[in-house]
């Protein structure tokens, strides 16, 4: 390896692990990031972890608060809401842990490509992004769930398709701003090709925002996809799922609270971890994401 | 004995606490006094403390900033004790400030005359009627024309002069006794500045107040102050009378200070500075300019010197100050610049005939809505009938203020905008057997070798070296491109480069961020050099580094120019620097070229009209020169669709003609010619009697 | 400025077009039609023949297109699948409903959240900044299903203070929906809230530190003059915008509400004809919201036009 190579690596490792300490230093991305890395290892392991089988239904149990047997009750069907919970993150942080990714890539693309054609492609395309912006998230997904079902291989590719229209607006105007730098022309003025100017001086500058848009991007899939579990439109039963749960405990909310207060508890801190983490990274690199509209 | 002083401080410490908790000053037992009808000049680079001085007089400090010792007087009042109300009383009536950037310090939501009504009403006791008619007084006395139509507009829809005038009329709304002036004039065209100082000089003399004029530009200290005080790193190194200061500086920095600006009476470059102020809070326990001074010795390392009372009644820190002539005679003049004769015996490097570029762009919904509309407008070129030969070996100089498109001709040199007309020769061979060929005009066309001739130089390095590389990263892309090195043969050579720019080779490995501004300029200089081009564009290289930092890149450029030959085209709006660098200058006004020559001869009589109204506005370092004002500073947008470029601001406007017809060149003594329907002749004796 | 308006305006024609396009192709895309999903099972032979038939379903899809959109824009927007019902009829009431829901919780989170975001600029880092900032993340991540289940937990099953269903009918006049709107008003305002709160203070930090504010100062101008005369107009002029477009990313939102409280409103009806695959229904609503969509934009394009002198007057004046 060459000298100038060491050098080339050992600034982008530095960087990445100087943003990083920047991020735990303070109390909100500490937190944070805890709560991710918590879910996913529970995720993980919750296989292992789990004291009954999600689908083995008890009715002398059924309703249930908690019990010696179980911690935090049965559900309506008798199943153990631990194990139900402790188990019911994982489809969802599958799904968008794999969306999400395809999303900020197929969008970051096309919104660094039409950020440096401009032109008349760019103005048709975006008026289309801006037609797709104006329908609710929700409608656009209902759709095509219910015309080609609820299987991962249909979900996967519905948010990331849908997720990742945003992420053109935000990656062009991020490109945008790149190249009216002087770098840019700099590069350009030394004849570099037009690929090699993207690789090397274009990406580096836009991947800053488009690593906080990911995280963001996925709080807000997670969002969507227990929002329809929810709404039924989501993992079909007897799947554990949080958003599903919840929507199944709470005709019995008053006399099984923690069968709700259960999910919603694991749900909502993965969630806040995920923007907490957000948030810090986005000031670590020195975005502000708080004066943008959240489309 | 002398009366009370308005302001008083008494060694004042300011610091800011560090994310390891210890508290680093920014301003050091500074003292500072000001008596009524007093005007007082605070010269500092940046980071020297002067503005922080400032803004403490009127017990106002920056967020994050907090007072260590001291104390802060103004008349009776101890600054940074008083209550709120008391302070809010204070500021601005008898205590008012004039702003750097007046287009940002005036609120972009309301008018004008709202803003200095508001002023008004806290600070005079003038009746709510009678308001509107005292701040179109207040808009009459500084001079804005139509103050009427001012007094309903909005900050946005003022020039940067107007905007500067505003500001000065809201602080004399409150009828001040002492005006605090924060680099009033810094960002705004020479003509602008030199007008504005004669107009704070007047209501100095009219209304007796004292000023403290805050300035890194000591041409305008000379001209307004009495008293000058130089600030480097939290410190006053030196006080005295004007004079005193300019013409024999006995600290070594205020000394070296001088000498690194350019001025238009040298014939040598200006002396460059080395090194540079330690950062904010990081001085040591000796003195602060131990690290850059000629006259260091073992006892500046090791004690502070205290502020010496000399005989003169000056006020020196620094225990040589009784050896500063040595300065002289120690410290080398600068290398004279290259000889012209031999240039013209040189081959024409880069041609322009007839260059016209037109900064035009329009989508899909502009088409429609001026076909729906009809907006359509007929686009007059920003840059128009550029026809200018340079020799291989030459630097020709671009001068003119704002708007005067000599950074857009650089652009459309480098391939990066392309012309509406005209078109560009260049010729590689260094012999001139070569015939010299068509310049494509955008950079995609053009074939290996025009690249790697001719690059370009940015104004701003924060701005045109990638942030996310390393030095190593920015020097190997030149390097990699053109001669395609990499591994050893790579670090060698970008080790050897940044030498020559008198970069160690630690440099390698840091990120542009890791860099002072003059660093960074070596970076991007480095960075051109690294081509081994025939042509240098360089854009404003200078304007965005101190004084002292720019003398050093000046010296750079023209020993790299001698070492390897290289033609520059230099573009500035500092008639010295390009003066300083120049074997011939070129004036622009509005995209149209109105004089050009060898410097010495666009520097001297007779001169197109623009040219003199720049060289009347230059301000020089030195208290006995006075500017000659021979035009007003109006800005204007756009040139004129047909006639003379100038004819709207021309203080030599014959008539109509001047309208009408655009002049022919009138060639005078050696290659020096002038645009204008006046006969040379006739100018010459004009401006002679001027 | 008419002429930046009337610009601004054309854009929002050409984007509500382009969006009526995308709805009509994408239905037409789907599998299946109208009369697949009207006469379910017994979609096949003769019977769907005549149906479609009947429904002009034969005739090229740029003709349908035409029709439906030029339909669409005098306010006639077709007839449901089942039932054979004018939507807009059906959609009339259900769209005052969602309306209603709208403007009760934007009349509550809007101050709301500009009071709080001034208050949390003005006096960043100190713990009432700390305490509503926290509570602004918290309350704009979580899913409104989750805030809503919560809050009916709070307030309807264990104090019993409001009720946590909806059971007006739909063509109710507005005054019948109180006290039952409460709930779910609350829900959208908390999350409206937090957005608008984050992007004030954010803005107001910004204005706070900027020349002006300084200048302010220093001229005397005391402290609440300062913040109210010459910080919140700047301050608040970008919020236009992204006001605008918070409420209308909220609409999603505001799908999902309706479902929990059972409110007969526009997004239940969505979720609806969704599920009973009422292609018609689903074009209809999907264009209203992106008409509402665009008419909010527009809107705020329109208030910050008329605030904001730098876009009032001319850059420079001769």
């Amino acid at each position: 390896m060459t000298e100038t190579n060491l050098h080339r690596h050992s600034s982008a490792f530095s960087r990445l692990s100087g943003v990083l300490s920047d991020v735990v230093s303070r109390p909100s991305g500490a937190i944070g990031l805890f709560l991710v890395i918590f879910h996913i290892v529970l995720a993980l392991t919750s296989p292992y972890l789990v004291p009954f089988d999600y689908k083995e239904m008890n009715a002398s149990f059924m309703l249930s608060g908690p019990t010696s047997t179980h911690w935090l009750g049965a559900d309506h069907l008798g199943r153990d809401v631990l194990s139900r919970t402790l188990l019911g993150g994982r489809e969802a942080l599958l799904v968008t842990a794999i969306a999400t990714p395809i999303a900020v890539i197929w969008g970051g693309f096309v919104g660094i490509l039409l950020g440096l054609v401009g032109g008349r492609i760019d103005e048709v395309l975006m008026r289309i992004v801006d037609a797709f912006l104006s329908l609710p998230w929700i409608l656009k997904m209902l759709v095509l769930i219910v015309t080609f079902g609820t299987g991962m291989f249909v979900l996967i590719p519905t948010l990331a398709f849908f997720y990742g229209i945003p992420v053109i607006r935000i990656a062009r105007a991020a490109t945008h701003d790149v190249v009216a730098r002087d770098f840019i022309s700099a590069a350009r003025a030394r004849g570099h090709k037009k690929m090699t100017i993207i690789r090397r001086e274009l990406l580096p500058n836009v991947l800053d925002t488009l690593m906080v848009e990911g995280a963001m991007r996925w709080s807000w899939m997670l969002l969507a996809f227990s929002s329809l579990s929810f709404l039924g439109f989501g993992v079909s039963p007897p799947t554990p799922d949080w958003g599903l749960m919840i929507a199944d405990a709470r005709g019995f909310m008053s006399f099984a609270p923690v069968g709700v207060i259960a999910p919603v508890v694991a749900l909502s801190s993965l969630i806040i971890g995920i923007n907490l983490t957000a948030d810090s990274l986005a000031k670590a690199l020195g975005i502000d994401r708080a004066q943008k509209a959240p489309v | 004995m002398m009366d009370k002083p308005l302001i008083n401080i008494k060694n004042l410490s300011v610091g800011f606490r560090s994310l390891s908790g210890k508290i680093m000053p920014v301003l050091r037992n500074v003292d500072l006094s000001v008596h009524c009808g007093e005007s007082i000049g605070l010269v500092g680079e940046s980071g020297s403390g002067k503005s922080t001085l400032a803004l403490a007089a009127m017990g106002y400090l920056k967020r994050g900033l907090q007072v260590i010792d001291g104390v802060v007087q103004f008349e009776d009042h101890s600054m940074f004790t008083l209550t709120r109300t008391d302070l809010e009383g204070v500021r601005g009536g008898k205590l008012a400030l004039i702003p750097q950037n007046s287009g940002q310090s005036l609120t972009p939501t309301s008018k004008i005359g709202t803003q200095l009504s508001e002023a008004l009403k806290l600070h005079s006791s003038l009746d709510a009627t009678h308001h509107k008619q005292r701040v179109i007084e207040l808009l009459t006395q500084v001079r804005l024309p139509d103050p009427e139509a001012i007094f309903e507009r909005y900050p946005h829809e003022l020039s940067g002069g107007q905007q500067q005038r505003a500001a000065i009329a809201m602080a004399l709304a409150g009828e001040p006794e002492a005006l605090l002036l924060d680099e009033p004039t810094t960002g705004l065209d020479v003509t602008t500045q030199a007008h504005i100082l004669e107009l704070l000089r007047e209501l100095a003399a009219d209304t007796g107040m004292a000023m403290v004029y805050v300035s890194h530009d000591l041409g305008a200290i000379a001209r307004v102050c009495d008293r000058v005080m130089v600030m480097y790193a939290g410190e006053i190194v030196l006080e005295g009378t004007t004079s005193q200061v300019l013409k024999t500086p006995i600290h070594p920095y205020a000394h070296g200070l001088l000498a690194s600006i350019p001025k238009l009476s040298d014939a040598h470059l200006p002396q460059a500075l080395d090194g540079r102020p330690p950062v904010p809070g990081d001085a040591g326990a000796g003195c602060a300019f131990a690290d850059r001074c000629a006259l260091v010795s073992n006892v500046c390392r090791k004690e502070r010197p205290v502020l010496h009372r000399t005989p003169n009644g000056e006020h020196v820190r620094c225990h040589h100050f009784t050896d500063i002539d040595k300065m002289n005679s120690t410290a080398a003049r600068s290398a004279v610049l290259a000889q012209t004769d031999n240039l013209s015996k040189a081959f024409p490097i880069l041609t322009l005939g007839g260059l016209s570029i037109r900064y035009q762009q329009k989508g899909l919904l502009d088409d429609l809505s001026a076909r729906l509309f009809g907006a359509e407008k007929i686009l007059i070129p920003t840059v128009d009938d550029i026809y200018l030969e340079i020799r291989r070996g030459e630097t020709v100089g671009l001068v003119g203020e704002s708007g005067s498109g000599k950074s857009t001709i650089l652009k459309s040199l480098a391939g990066l905008l392309s012309p509406a007309a005209g078109q560009v020769l260049f010729d590689l061979g260094s012999t001139g057997q070569s015939a010299p060929v068509q310049l494509p005009s955008v950079v995609e066309a053009r074939g290996h070798d025009h690249l790697r001739a001719i690059q370009l130089i940015f104004q701003n390095p924060d701005d045109s070296l990638n942030p996310r590389h390393t030095i190593a990263e920015i020097l190997a892309q030149p390097l990699t491109l053109y001669f395609g090195l990499t591994g050893d043969a790579l670090y060698e050579r970008s080790v050897s480069i940044l030498e020559r720019v008198r970069l160690g080779a630690h440099y390698l490995n840091r990120l542009p961020s890791q860099l002072s501004g003059g660093e960074k300029q070596r970076v991007a200089i480095a960075r051109a050099f690294a081509a081994e081009p025939d042509l240098i564009l360089c854009d404003e290289v200078t304007s965005a580094l101190d004084v002292s930092v720019q003398a050093a890149v000046l010296a750079l450029l023209n020993e790299l120019k001698h070492e390897k030959g290289t033609t520059y085209i230099f573009v500035s709006h500092d008639l010295a620097v390009v003066k300083a660098l120049s074997d011939r200058v070129a004036v622009l006004y509005q995209g149209r070229m109105c004089e050009l020559g060898p410097s010495d001869a666009v520097y001297s009589y007779p001169s197109h009209p623009y040219t003199e109204v720049l060289l009347g506005a230059v301000l020089e370092p030195d208290p006995d020169s006075a500017p000659k004002l021979v035009a007003d500073d109006i800005v204007e947008l756009s040139p004129p669709a047909k006639g003379c470029a100038f004819q709207r601001r021309c203080p030599r406007r014959l008539g109509t003609i001047c309208d009408e017809m655009v002049p022919e060149w009138q060639q005078g003594a050696g290659q020096h010619m002038i645009r204008c329907h006046i006969p040379l002749k006739e100018l010459i004796t004009l401006q002679k009697d001027a | 400025m008419l002429n930046l308006f009337l610009r601004r305006l054309m854009l929002g024609i050409v984007t509500v077009v382009i969006v009526s396009i995308i709805i009509f192709l994408g239905v037409e895309l789907l599998p299946g039609d109208a009369c697949t999903a009207f006469l379910e099972r017994e979609a096949q032979g003769k019977l769907l023949e005549n149906c479609r038939n009947d429904l002009g379903l034969g005739r090229p899809a740029y003709e349908r297109y035409l029709e439906w959109a030029v339909g669409a824009a005098q306010g006639d927007l077709g007839i449901s699948a089942n039932g054979q019902k004018s939507i807009a009829d059906l959609v009339g009431h259900r769209l005052g409903n969602s309306l209603l829901l709208a403007l009760c919780a934007m009349c509550a989170g809007i101050p709301l959240a500009i009071i709080l975001g001034v208050v949390t600029g003005l006096w960043r880092d100190r713990s009432v900044d700390l305490v509503f900032s926290t509570s602004a993340i918290f309350a704009m991540t979580i899913p409104e299903f989750v805030s809503a289940t919560v809050l009916i937990l709070l307030f309807s099953v264990w104090l019993e203070w409001l009720p946590g269903i909806v059971l007006t009918p739909a063509d109710s006049p507005a005054s019948d929906f109180f006290p039952e709107i409460l709930l779910p008003v609350i829900v959208l305002a908390m999350v409206m809230t937090a957005h608008i709160l984050r992007m004030v203070r954010s803005s107001v930090i910004q204005v706070m530190e900027s020349d002006y504010i300084q200048m302010a100062t220093l001229k005397g101008v005391p402290y609440w003059q300062t913040v109210f005369r010459h910080a919140l107009p700047n301050a608040l002029l970008p919020a236009i915008n992204v006001v605008a477009l918070t409420i209308a990313w909220l609409l999603g939102g505001v799908v999902v509400i309706e479902v929990v409280f059972n409110y007969p409103g526009l997004g239940r009806m969505m979720i609806d004809a969704i599920s009973d695959r009422d292609l018609p229904v689903v074009q209809a609503i999907a264009l209203i919201v992106a008409t509402v969509y665009v008419c909010v934009n527009l809107t705020a394009d329109l208030m910050t036009m008329i605030a904001n002198p730098r876009l009032r007057t001319h850059y420079l004046r001769k």
